[in-house]
């Protein structure tokens, strides 16, 4: 089992994003995050794909995208050179003093921002890999356990060329 | 330009598609393409008797002519009842364009009488499935559906049409040509790989060709003859490439799988090269994969990209059409010298044959009648084991074909696929094999076929059972015959495992259900009597006949690899 990357081009349409997440529950591909948005071109829209699997399936999968007639293009990303950045929220509600001083210094190790804050509710915007973003809310996590809110965007990717 | 309704150009665009046929059903989403369709001379607008008969019908006539089959119903009902026919035509690879009716597009998302998202309900099942949303995209999406549908490897296209895109004015231009970005179908073929592929080939000691259904939809039977003539390789088909070589041809060897003859499947545990061609290896001809051609070497042609290396593993795999790879390979192929191998084969065919004896009325005889008797016909199965007897006892040349629901393997099949191939193919017989469970399935087409005249013999094989299920349940389940006896009635013994003689009379009387539709109704209880039933429904000319045969009820199709078995276990 390995992570991996697709980048994949298509109609912008209505109904195109249900008919590629349709394509991976009905043949049980695991999904760990699909972002879409409209390309440089209005009529194409990209999606960058991330998912765990052995081998053999993600051949399957980048075949059974490809057939697809409303895909332009299925580029794998797994083993080239990209840039790859999620958003994350993270509200942290009831707050002490200490907490918000930790907050601060947690925010600058992660290169994360506070972006909102009313005194006892904390919001952090961090724009970091996959990776990264998991770290930082294993560790929020942990500290304040129980009062956090989380909202992931997934990742878009593009690559060095 | 000239402004014509969005009704009146669909009836435009399926007579610049050379639409001769069209199966509709009509309904009140439907009524202006009706309307359009109405007193149209150029296009035989057929009505069955419920859309899946109709989607059906549209298969067979797809599959025995090789045009696209073209469906019309309306919304909700109309449509959903589809959904069984796009599947099983689908799974096939046969071209069909389903046209259904929609509400209009304000009143979509409304809970509207009769609205369902048939687009969201079809995309898994289809190759492409699209709504009209404008009027002005509605030529050009009618042309991308057929140059989809036929295309590559085929498929089934539903457009949705909402109401108000089929009264709405616009253009009459219907395009001549369509290109759709993401839809490239292969056209070429890789020479490199296929001179690896013969490279192998010519150094096999003991090759096979393992032909699927793909060479059937390229029809390309007449080259994959040649093919194996000149290079002397022996054939092995699945069920959906039986006929790709005549079966009577020497160089046959029979059908590979759980079903398959014994000498095809130890053929292809035996074999060091495996050479395929438009199959997409099935679990039901690989048994348990790991065991699976062992000892080969494997070459995969298919259309389809994701159809290779999906099930087995390949050596050499080329994304061709059939047709194109055979007629390349047939420029450079040499003959082989393979005399041990073809003597060892010959050897399990004349040790292992199929076959269930000669002491009653069994399938086989029935199906041998039929063989000789209707030498220039179509023969359609239904599912179960009428269907596995057929592929183990029906030849097959190239006057012969046969139309079977391979892929999803549905019931009720038979029968109405039989109606779209007399259509298409009027001067052909054609000749319906089916059980007694998958009969009563679509029955109500029987309607259909007495109303345009299509003189179809229904071969019923009534064992009273849904056989291939109560087999299982004899073979691997102690006989537990859970749901499967047609003849239960409410007052029999619960849990009983056995037909005796004082079993219930059997609902419905087929005879007298034949003679109420203006049919024809035989029966056959004894082996004699075979050929002249057979005879006197060719006579009949004028309505369908049915024929009904009582055979054994216990009668199983042999030999069997049991569930979870390599090739090699077979019960012979």
């Amino acid at each position: 089992m390995k992570k991996r990357w697709i980048c994949l081009f298509v109609e912008n349409e209505i109904g195109v994003l249900a008919r590629i997440s349709g394509l991976f529950s009905g043949k049980l591909y695991n999904l760990d995050s699909l972002t879409v948005g409209v390309t440089e071109d209005s009529t194409v829209s990209r999606m960058t794909i991330s998912l765990t699997s052995d081998d053999r399936t993600f051949e399957q999968i980048k075949k059974q995208l490809g057939r697809s007639v409303e895909v332009i293009k299925v580029v794998d990303y797994t083993d080239t050179p990209i840039h790859m950045k999620e958003i994350l929220f993270v509200k942290v509600n009831h707050c002490t003093d200490a907490d918000i001083t930790e907050l601060f210094r947690i925010s600058k190790v992660y290169g994360a921002a506070v972006i909102d804050y009313d005194g006892v509710t904390v919001l952090l915007e961090c724009t970091q890999t996959e990776n990264r973003n998991d770290d930082l809310i294993a560790l929020l996590k942990r500290k304040f356990a129980n009062r956090i809110e989380i909202v992931r965007g997934g990742s878009v990717a593009v690559s060095y060329e | 330009m000239k402004q014509i309704t969005g009704a009146e150009l669909f009836v435009k665009a399926l007579k610049e598609e050379a639409v001769d046929t069209l199966f509709a059903y009509p309904g009140g989403q439907a009524i202006d393409l009706f309307d359009a369709l109405y007193g149209e001379k150029e296009i035989d607008v057929i009505l069955p008797r419920h859309e899946q008969g109709l989607i059906h019908a549209a298969d067979g006539y797809a599959r025995s002519t090789g045009k696209a089959g073209v469906c019309l119903v309306t919304s909700g009902p109309g449509a959903t009842n589809l959904v069984t026919g796009i599947a099983t035509a689908n799974y096939d690879s046969v071209p069909l364009v389903c046209f259904t009716g929609q509400v209009p597009t304000h009143l979509i998302g409304n809970d509207t009488f009769q609205e369902v998202d048939f687009v969201g309900i079809t995309k898994s099942i289809c190759k492409y499935a699209v709504m009209v949303r404008k009027r002005e995209e509605l030529a050009e999406t009618i042309k991308k559906a057929f140059y989809i549908a036929k295309t590559g490897k085929p498929g089934v296209v539903v457009v949705d049409l909402p109401k108000d895109i089929q009264r709405a004015y616009g253009s009459d231009f219907y395009p001549k040509e369509i290109m759709v970005r993401g839809y490239k179908p292969k056209l070429s073929v890789h020479m490199g790989q296929l001179n690896k592929a013969l490279e192998v080939l010519n150094h096999a000691v003991k090759p096979v060709f393992l032909i699927g259904g793909g060479v059937n939809i390229a029809r390309a039977n007449k080259e994959m003859t040649q093919l194996a003539e000149l290079t002397g390789v022996p054939v092995i088909t699945t069920i959906m490439g039986k006929g790709a070589i005549p079966t009577t041809n020497r160089l046959y060897v029979g059908n590979i799988g759980i079903h398959g003859s014994y000498a095809a499947n130890s053929a292809i545990s035996n074999c060091d090269v495996l050479f395929s061609i438009g199959t997409r290896f099935n679990d039901r001809i690989t048994g348990k994969t790991e065991e699976f051609a062992g000892k080969a070497k494997i070459i995969h042609i298919d259309v389809d990209a994701a159809s290779i290396s999906r099930n087995i593993d390949v050596d050499i795999p080329i994304v061709a059409d059939a047709k194109k790879a055979i007629c390349a390979l047939l420029e450079k192929a040499k003959p082989l010298e393979i005399f041990e191998w073809i003597n060892e084969i010959n050897h399990w065919k004349k040790e292992y044959p199929i076959t269930m004896g000669e002491v009653g009325m069994t399938p086989q005889m029935i199906i041998q009648s039929i063989n000789e008797m209707f030498k220039d016909a179509i023969v359609t199965t239904d599912v179960g084991q009428n269907q596995l007897w057929a592929t183990q006892f029906l030849t097959i040349d190239e006057n012969k074909q046969m139309l079977t629901s391979g892929g999803l393997g549905t019931m009720g099949y038979g029968f109405p696929a039989a109606i779209g191939a007399k259509l298409g193919n009027p001067h052909k017989d054609v000749v319906v094999i089916s059980g007694d469970g998958g009969m009563q399935m679509n029955i109500q087409e029987m309607a259909t076929a007495v109303v345009y005249e299509l003189p179809i013999i229904i071969c019923i094989l009534n064992n009273g059972y849904l056989g291939n299920v109560r087999q299982w349940q004899e073979m691997f389940y102690e006989r537990r015959y859970s749901s499967t006896c047609m003849r239960y009635r409410r007052s029999c013994e619960i849990g009983c495992n056995q037909p005796d003689h004082c079993c219930p009379e059997y609902t419905p009387d087929f005879l007298a259900l034949a003679e109420s539709y203006g049919a024809k109704g035989i029966r056959v209880t004894k082996a004699e009597e075979i050929k002249d039933a057979l005879n006197r429904a060719k006579q009949n000319t004028k309505t369908p006949t049915v024929i009904e045969f009582i055979i054994d009820r216990e009668v199983n199709v042999m030999p069997i690899v049991p569930p979870g078995n390599s090739l090699n276990d077979m019960i012979k």
